[in-house]
């Protein structure tokens, strides 16, 4: 820059650490109200500093959940969230890098109609079709199973179109090349495209491992079998009474619990989850 | 876009494409056309008869005054998040936009809340703010204001705007980084030459080139507000006190799910889909307009 002003740069340090920590403080509570006993937190204030409690609290909800609300063992809802997590960005490569090839490098009657299809999904949240949503996977038997967990949430529009302007961007010569040689679609699809595919799908898995495991309408309305619950969900359902009935150190245990494989996701795997989310909102 | 160079095969298309559009039409179009569908109809009690309706269930919602409070209450929410959010990181990208020392650190230090489910965001300000043992209610009280979200409605209102915006905040900065790291140096190194000052310099240069992110920004929040707030509501005021966070996808989570009115709800489902639709058109002449420029 030509100009220096070190005043001004004082400030934006200033900022940007008061806007770290607004971003910590609730992260830094949770995890302090996590390491004590509840009667240590139900003192008004409460400790601003960990406690000797945390190898107790967490076992507690790893194995037996909490005592008041729901007994759901966070053990059992971290594998179920992380089945989520996995199955939900796996299945949605899976079906939309096929579909996008199909539409890409195939003329075929029907091609726009399918393409408009996917598109149009775009406008169909499960939001805006709750109850009816929830009826196809009861008729489908499909409640309180893994498949009713993830499958309905499979279908992308966004995904599709992520790997479809990849592929627009990939050069006429190699499937000329491809065709030259006499390679079978299928042949070039394995040997060429995936290949190239694979910044884009590992920027794809970040963001919806991420989309996967935070998942909380679906899993609420379909879920109703303790041993099916997701981390987000049995944090829900240990919240029982308002305010001062709850386990607040449990409730609070499981939350860290819940917040850290994403996170973990999201710092480790930095350079690629930037990149997933400026490409995917394109 | 079309590409020159195809494949040829009469049936490996179809088969590609089959997956995807088994999965669209089961669990997409067909509840969207049985939503359309019930939202004509009206159920008895115990759901054994129906009897079509015609247009009777949208009528009655825009007479319900509950249904009318809670557009209020959701256009409120939503236009809360969506400037509090931008204006927040608007000003810390500007910022880490300018400090040499640090940038890195402070960007990761920031996109941490991205990955917390917004009903955990909903629950760690809830717990901050409980109206007995919360930390920050014992300063507010400190500072002589009584606070209990759970009785106040622009309080209960306050608290679902904080976690919201906070949970919102990382993906507004990574995105306004991005779109400041994109405008040239040579522009603003050229104002400060003719001796415009940094607030100057922000208000002519920086930020109309950002116009464009701003405004993707802008839809992204609202529909964020609009949907995927839910968690946040349903883990923290369920929409009380009395309907004052009572936001229309709650609204029509609580009617079908809780209340069982499966022609209500329905209608509703159906008045959400035209504002998404309006949303998502507003966000492809976004992206339209991006790509002339």
């Amino acid at each position: 820059m030509v100009e220096n002003r070190p005043w001004l740069t004082f400030f934006s340090h200033f900022v940007l650490i008061l806007g770290v920590l607004a971003i910590a403080f609730p992260l830094w509570i949770t995890f302090v109200a996590s390491t004590h006993t509840l009667e240590a937190i139900m003192q008004v204030p409460m400790p601003l500093w960990p406690g000797d409690q945390l190898v107790e609290n967490y076992t507690q909800v790893l194995t037996a959940g909490s005592t008041m609300g729901s007994k759901a063992a966070a053990g059992q809802m971290l594998v179920n969230s992380l089945v989520m997590a996995l199955v939900i960005p796996l299945g949605k490569m899976v079906i939309s890098i096929i579909s996008a090839f199909a539409i890409v490098y195939f003329r075929f009657p029907l091609r726009m109609f399918f393409f408009w299809m996917i598109f149009i999904t775009l406008m169909l949240p499960v939001e805006v079709r709750i109850i009816p949503t929830f009826k196809v996977i009861a008729d489908l038997g499909m409640l309180n199973t893994y498949a009713g967990l993830t499958v309905p949430l499979i279908a992308s529009a966004t995904a599709t179109f992520l790997f479809r302007q990849f592929f627009m961007t990939i050069p006429d010569e190699f499937a000329e090349a491809a065709r030259v040689d006499g390679a079978s679609p299928m042949r070039f699809f394995w040997d060429v495209l995936m290949p190239l595919s694979k910044t884009t799908m590992a920027a794809l898995f970040v963001i919806q491992f991420i989309y996967g495991w935070n998942q909380y309408l679906w899993p609420l309305l379909i879920t109703t079998d303790e041993s099916m619950y997701t981390t987000v969900i049995g944090i829900k359902r240990m919240i029982v009474g308002s305010d001062a009935a709850n386990e607040w150190n449990l409730i609070m245990a499981t939350a860290i619990l819940a917040m850290l494989p994403p996170a973990l996701v999201v710092m480790l795997m930095q350079k690629w989850f930037v990149k997933g989310l400026v490409e995917t909102e394109k | 876009m079309e590409k020159r160079v195809v494949f040829r095969s009469a049936w490996l298309p179809y088969v590609l494409v089959a997956p995807q559009i088994a999965i669209t039409l089961v669990f997409f179009f067909w509840p969207a056309f049985q939503a359309v569908w019930y939202s004509f109809q009206l159920q008895d009690a115990f759901g054994l008869k129906t009897q079509f309706v015609g247009l009777a269930n949208f009528a009655a919602l825009f007479k319900d005054g509950n249904y009318l409070e809670s557009f209020k209450v959701t256009a409120i929410f939503s236009v809360l998040v969506a400037f509090i959010g931008i204006a927040i990181s608007l000003l810390l990208a500007t910022m880490a936009d300018r400090v040499l020392r640090g940038a890195m650190a402070y960007k990761t230090l920031l996109i941490w809340p991205y990955a917390v489910a917004p009903a955990i965001a909903g629950v760690l300000w809830a717990f901050l703010f409980a109206p007995s043992i919360g930390v920050v209610t014992y300063v507010l009280k400190g500072w002589g204001i009584d606070w209990n979200w759970i009785l106040k409605h622009d309080q209960a209102m306050v608290l679902v705007v904080i976690a919201s915006v906070w949970k919102q905040i990382s993906y507004n900065f990574l995105f306004f980084l991005a779109g400041l790291q994109s405008i040239p140096r040579s522009l603003i190194e050229a104002a400060a030459i003719d001796g415009a000052s940094p607030l100057r310099r922000f208000w002519t240069i920086v930020f109309p080139l950002l116009s464009p992110t701003t405004f993707f920004l802008l839809v992204v929040n609202i529909v964020y507000a609009f949907f995927d707030t839910f968690g946040v509501i349903d883990a923290t005021t369920q929409g009380g006190p009395a309907q004052a966070t009572n936001i229309l996808v709650y609204k029509v989570y609580h009617d079908g799910v809780k209340a069982a009115d499966l022609g209500g709800s329905s209608a509703q489902s159906v008045i959400l889909m035209f504002i998404v639709i309006a949303l998502t058109v507003a966000q492809f002449r976004f992206v339209e307009r991006k790509v002339q420029y």
